[in-house]
């Protein structure tokens, strides 16, 4: 089964996520954002990195792009979504994650592992993941400060120690069906003990077995 | 014609960036500063002679992407 691995123009992270999933026995590919066909992939992952240059907002202009309808086709079809860092801003606008991201309280660009905990394992990146389960993987950005006035995210993994102003300490969340997750830290990152953690393993692993044949 | 936008975070939503001017304004002595928000303001042209027409295409733009609904209100103030 086939993940889609979205590059905006300004992605940096996609083949961290493909590098990723493949090490963890995953088949992913890498898809440019003017792609309108997304019929052979079974889930879709929107990596980090500053997509159209963060301009106007973060994500603003990316969820224009044409690739965004296959990924809404898919979100309602109930498949496995998965935005990190600038994915889960992007899916933020596009409207299918509930809230927003603003610039972390301290205004500082964070940089450094954090402590998470799982808080929902409902959802398609928590689902091999056991509540009340610590995570330590790295966070990286500075617009990480979900705020959701409709108070209608499921928050699927929270900050131990919030470090920027999150809305409930949020570190991940769900859209109501768990089908569309956005993730601020990268658990891309946390794969191996090599780069510090592997703690993004069970994450990851979560993601794939979600997968379900077209 | 002439086009300001100017995109306002709503009252409830914290502003990061203001509190901070704020508390830098305090650090230099400007105690008087009771809140500081910072907004957005864009200047488009649009080619159109019918002012209300463009008060209305510009407001849809507002509403489509440049502001986010989520957090931000905007008014639009066609100049000329």
């Amino acid at each position: 089964m086939r993940t889609a691995v979205v590059v905006f123009p300004g992605t940096n992270c996609e083949h961290d996520v493909v590098h990723a999933l493949t090490a963890l026995g995953g088949e992913a590919e890498l898809v440019w954002h003017r792609e309108t066909d997304l019929s052979g992939f079974e889930g879709v992952v929107l990596p980090g990195g500053f997509a159209h240059g963060d301009y106007l907002r973060t994500g603003a202009i990316a969820r224009f792009s044409p690739v965004m309808s296959e990924i809404e086709r898919m979100a309602d079809q109930g498949r496995p979504v998965l935005g990190i860092c600038n994915g889960f801003q992007v899916l933020c606008e596009a409207g299918l994650l509930p809230g927003a991201l603003i610039a972390n309280r301290d205004l500082a660009f964070i940089c450094r592992f954090v402590d998470l905990e799982v808080t929902d394992t409902g959802t398609v990146l928590t689902g091999a993941a056991e509540i009340g389960q610590r995570l330590r993987i790295p966070l990286n950005s500075y617009e990480g400060n979900w705020v959701d006035p409709s108070h209608t995210g499921r928050v699927a993994l929270r900050y131990v120690d919030d470090p920027n102003g999150s809305q409930q300490s949020a570190a991940a969340v769900a859209n109501e069906g768990g089908n569309v997750v956005g993730i601020m830290p990268h658990p891309e990152r946390g794969v191996d003990e090599l780069l510090g953690s592997s703690d993004g393993r069970v994450l990851l692993e979560g993601f794939l077995h979600s997968l379900i044949p077209a | 014609m002439k086009v300001t936008v100017e995109i306002t975070r709503r009252p409830e939503i914290a502003d990061p960036q203001g509190t901070t001017i704020q508390r830098a304004l305090h650090d230099l002595g400007h105690n008087e500063v009771m809140s500081v928000r910072v907004d957005r303001v864009i200047h488009l042209e649009v080619e159109g002679e019918d002012s209300a027409q463009v008060q209305t295409r510009v407001e849809d733009m507002c509403r489509q992407v440049l502001a986010n609904p989520v957090l931000e209100d905007f008014t639009v103030e066609v100049v000329r």
